[in-house]
């Protein structure tokens, strides 16, 4: 850009009408700059183009699903708000937890980044959720990665799963978080576009609530952190609101680059300045910059603000206004400060060698105005930047295929033919599962991460959820749980957003936990495709239908676009967090049993049908089709109940609830936890479900889980079950001495054997 | 202004076992488990001290833990910025005394000491390159130190290891020093986590004052939060220099 074009103030803009603007460079429709002209009565300026640009690109203003988001907000009952401090539209939800805690969470995207240039990609993605965190005035006190590649054999997986998983690693275990869990997929649907989603969680008292708006007049407004430089320019705009497409120039520059260190010293601060009570708002640099600070700060609070931008202090000196204002460089906030606590807040900075630098300050005129050298180069209501972007009602349909897809069951297909049967089938099938890339154990990514920084991890990977304490006088604490199931949803994207939903939700109640706010990251295709659209509304309807009857309330989360290359787009894959309450950590059940567990019953909770379509098995052998799992949510909560109670009780020992690879996935998972075997029959469930012993084990049937139940408390257990109408099945015991999982009449299968197949595949692939 | 740890759970309580014994724990920028040593040196039933790194005041602590973390995002070697902390050259002093101040190193902290010539040898990249997490078991070498009394000599422990340059080097005349003086004091049983040299995996000073590992004991002092098998080996680190304070077994 020419020096000219640096300085084009509003006169400027004013007086020369026909100027020719990067307008689509910059990712904007024709009609959106027309709208853009009319809202400022004359063509915008360089920098307002900027600012707009990124403000209404896909990523900051969710302009394609706005009018599907709303339900979230509206299927919403007065039992779900009761414990909802923040709901959506902040930079995260806050749920109260009780004796003045609260709990802050949400789950963002960094897809596109991550495949671009995968260590910073991953990297960044934590550091700003976990900044989102730290912006509602909490402490992060963990993190989860919710992770999908392609094939697992694929020469660019390579690139990319070694890349994220390290700068996951360099990232998150450099800010002193514990990563507490997450899933790691491969589908080669992802090839190109896989989903690196990052879920962050935070602590806060009551009183140190802090939200994102500019009030005050006469405060001063200061960016603190790290310099700005001419990283991530674009990354919202360019970068995740597009397709990728092989003949357009590298989108290397779009990507931010991290400094792990920077942001822990960040966050300290932030925390020292919110005991102090010196920042009367603050809000995260993240997507767009310094353009959705300013412009969300004074559209959220009196309504102005003056900022003087070459005030702004940089890495690179040559960076245009426009730059500046579009930069993603990372580790910054931006805060409201009145003049009385200049001094103090200067101090916090100069302790912890922090840079900032004063920019201006909240006025009452409703306009944001931004000067460089004085002369003004953005004169806009903030709230046409921040929230009156464009809205569309995408066209949508249900695609041609649907039918054909969903009628393409797995029993009628080549691949379901010659299931097995015998006993050496079952085992052979149940150890190919075990082995295969969804559900080999995954340490090998998750030794890369810390899950033991603070000491307050009570669970992590490989169990169900991630449990974390936050107050040690009385072992409060949250349990969270992401899921997703592509397949699934691809078959049916109704009822595939409310599987996913489901599991999460079984998986926080079998670790002991009360269900009590859900995060969801919706990661789609192109919503200009109407197929995908459909998806996308399908998914949305399903997942607000599902929590208003299993009575979570959606707190906050994140949509992700365009995950597609040319017009093959994703499986549609929402990742669903649920966050839920323990009184008492150590109260939590871990998902496996240890020796001293010998002797043990262990119930199926649940009953099981004939659904194999979409399934790890059917995966297995190729086949994708038919329908979906039936989903019972009444089931659902029966089952959370059961399991909560039980553990807050004392009833159950271990738990592990049936998901992906069925009832053979979670027999194997369970005794793999501690390497302690068992011994169980099928005869009660073949006989009482009408299926044969292939469908009991790997059918993926919903609403069940696997538990171990002390003998000193089986007929409680079963009073309570039998009283709540919760079918159970008593499939045999823990057996210490046996080092096998023996599956009476059907196979034994050592635990070195199981422990073989479920250990060395990524490191096969991986090294 | 204050040099509190900015913490969630409330350390600054004085245990209610007080034995009277103070142990300081360092905060420097990127400092990570300094609320989990200070969480130790409470269980042990001892008073966590915060000291900050800019300060140069011990505040008459009779005992210094140098906590893990990335110190300055280990930029440059891991612990090089750090040992010209004020306060390093307080604890340098202090240890080198005659009062002899009992130093505990972990992790980033023994890098630290390692760069500030309180021990030997160095810390250089894991020999896989990886940052690595998981639960270690170590065998006790020297328990004649300030930090180990209270185990057995040869006695296996399990404790926390999560590290990126965890690979201690040593140059071939030092080592052959380090084990003619039974200064190895503790060494990674089974596999070798890191590429270490003879599988070291902590070392003490000749006076035995001051003592430096990788691993974390600080991570394995309560049950349910720490290794999933023996999860509280740990904690006799920091029992050990209550016993030696109070002048009993050295």
């Amino acid at each position: 850009m020419s020096q000219d074009f640096n300085i084009d103030t509003v006169g400027n803009a004013a007086a020369t009408p026909d100027v020719e603007l990067p307008w689509a460079e910059l990712g904007l429709k024709q009609n959106e700059f027309e709208e853009i002209v009319k809202i400022l009565g004359r063509r915008p300026t360089a920098a307002e183009l900027a600012m707009y640009s990124v403000m209404w690109s896909e990523h900051c203003s969710y302009k394609s699903t706005k009018n599907h988001l709303r339900q979230f907000g509206q299927k919403v009952t007065e039992e779900m708000k009761k414990d909802l401090m923040v709901g959506m539209g902040e930079n995260a939800g806050v749920t109260d937890l009780g004796d003045g805690w609260a709990v802050t969470f949400k789950i963002e995207s960094h897809n596109s980044p991550s495949f671009v240039e995968p260590y910073q990609g991953a990297a960044t993605g934590i550091g700003g959720i976990v900044r989102d965190i730290i912006s509602m005035g909490a402490r992060p006190i963990a993190v989860m990665d919710p992770l999908r590649f392609g094939a697992i054999d694929h020469e660019d997986s390579q690139r990319v799963v070694h890349g994220v998983v390290s700068g996951i690693g360099g990232y998150g275990n450099s800010l002193g978080l514990p990563n507490i869990g997450g899933e790691t997929v491969f589908d080669p649907i992802y090839q190109g576009n896989p989903l690196v989603n990052a879920l962050a969680v935070g602590a806060l008292r009551h009183e140190d609530l802090r939200l994102a708006n500019a009030s005050g007049v006469g405060n001063k407004v200061v960016l603190f952190g790290a310099r700005t430089g001419g990283d991530g320019i674009g990354g919202a705009s360019v970068l995740a609101s597009e397709s990728f497409d092989d003949t357009k120039p590298s989108k290397r520059p779009a990507v931010q680059v991290g400094d792990p260190f920077a942001e822990k010293v960040l966050i300290e601060c932030c925390l020292e300045l919110f005991k102090a009570s010196l920042v009367e708002g603050i809000q995260d640099l993240g997507a767009a910059g310094i353009s959705c600070a300013t412009s969300e700060l004074a559209s959220n609070g009196e309504g102005g603000m003056q900022v003087e931008l070459t005030d702004v202090l940089l890495r690179d000196s040559t960076l245009t206004p426009g730059e500046i204002l579009m930069s993603e460089s990372q580790e910054r906030m931006m805060a409201v400060v009145t003049p009385e606590n200049v001094e103090a807040f200067e101090a916090v900075m100069a302790k912890w060698n922090v840079e900032y630098s004063w920019l201006g300050e909240v006025t009452d005129t409703d306009r944001l105005i931004i000067t460089w050298k004085g002369e003004v180069i953005v004169d806009v209501d903030p709230k046409t930047v921040a929230h009156d972007g464009p809205v569309y009602d995408r066209p949508y349909a249900r695609p041609e295929w649907q039918d054909a897809l969903q009628a393409d069951t797995f029993r009628s297909s080549e691949a379901g033919a010659n299931l097995p049967e015998s006993g050496d089938e079952l085992k052979a099938a149940l150890l190919e599962l075990i082995a295969s890339p969804n559900l080999c154990d995954k340490s090998w990514i998750t030794r890369q991460y810390d899950r033991y920084v603070g000491g307050n991890t009570a669970l992590a990977a490989p169990d169900d959820a991630g449990v974390v304490r936050i107050d040690e006088s009385t072992g409060l604490g949250v349990a969270i749980a992401t899921d997703a199931n592509g397949r699934y949803t691809y078959l049916d994207p109704y009822a595939g957003a409310q599987l996913a939903l489901a599991e999460s939700y079984r998986n926080v109640a079998t670790s002991g936990a009360i269900p009590a706010a859900v995060s969801d990251c919706l990661n789609y295709g192109s919503p200009e495709d109407p197929d995908v659209m459909w998806q996308l509304a399908e998914g949305i309807r399903g997942l607000s239908d599902a929590c208003m009857e299993l009575g979570v309330p959606v707190t906050g989360g994140n949509v992700s676009l365009y995950n597609q290359t040319g017009d093959r787009a994703i499986h549609p894959t929402p990742v669903v967090a649920t966050l839920g309450k323990l009184d008492d950590v150590a109260r939590r059940t871990p998902s496996g049993w240890r020796e001293e567990a010998d002797g043990q019953a262990i119930y199926l909770i649940g009953t099981t049908a004939d659904e194999l379509d979409g399934s790890e098995f059917a995966n297995l052998r190729g086949h994708l089709g038919g329908l979906p799992p039936k989903v019972d949510l009444a089931a659902e909560k029966a089952l959370g109940a059961i399991l909560i109670n039980a553990s807050r009780d004392g009833m159950i020992d271990s738990a592990h609830d049936l998901s992906e690879g069925g009832l053979a996935a979670a027999l194997a998972e369970m005794v793999l936890r501690y390497g302690v075997g068992a011994r169980v029959a099928l005869d009660e469930i073949k006989q009482r479900d009408g299926i044969d012993s292939f469908t009991a084990l790997f059918s993926e049937s919903q609403a069940r889980a696997l538990v171990a139940v002390p003998r000193s408390e089986e007929v409680r257990f079963n009073d309570m079950t039998s009283a709540r109408g919760v079918t159970v099945a008593r499939l045999g015991i823990v057996d210490a001495q046996s080092g096998s999982l023996e599956v009476q009449g059907e196979f034994t299968a050592t635990v070195d054997e199981l422990r073989e197949a479920n250990e060395g595949t990524m490191e096969k692939y991986f090294g | 202004m204050s040099t509190e740890l900015p913490l969630i759970g409330d350390y600054s309580t004085p245990s209610p076992e007080l034995s009277g014994a103070r142990i300081g724990v360092v905060t420097f920028p990127g400092t990570l488990d300094d609320r989990d040593a200070a969480r130790a040196v409470r269980a042990a039933g001892a008073e966590a001290v915060s000291l900050w790194h800019a300060d140069t005041d011990l505040q008459d602590v009779d005992a210094v833990v140098i906590p893990g973390g990335f110190s300055y995002g280990d930029y440059l070697r891991a612990g090089a910025i750090s040992r010209f902390a004020p306060m390093m050259d307080k604890i340098v002093d202090a240890a080198n005394s005659e009062a002899k101040l009992p130093v505990l190193g972990i992790c980033n902290g023994f890098q630290i000491l390692t760069e500030a010539h309180l021990l030997p040898g160095s810390m250089i990249k894991n020999d896989h390159l990886k940052f690595i997490c998981r639960d270690q078991v170590l065998r006790v070498e020297n328990n004649q130190t300030a930090w180990t009394n209270g185990y057995e000599a040869g006695q296996e422990i399990t404790i926390v290891l999560k590290n990126q340059d965890g690979q201690y080097v040593v140059d071939d005349n030092t080592l052959a020093e380090l084990e003619a003086e039974n200064r190895i004091a503790f060494s990674y049983v089974g596999w070798n986590p890191n590429g270490s040299r003879r599988s070291i995996a902590g070392v003490t000073n000749k006076a035995g004052n001051v003592v430096g590992l990788m691993p974390h004991p600080e991570h394995a002092i309560e049950v349910g939060y720490g290794p999933d098998h023996r999860g509280t080996d740990g904690l006799t680190f920091f029992t050990s220099v209550l016993t030696h304070l109070v002048g009993g077994k050295k």
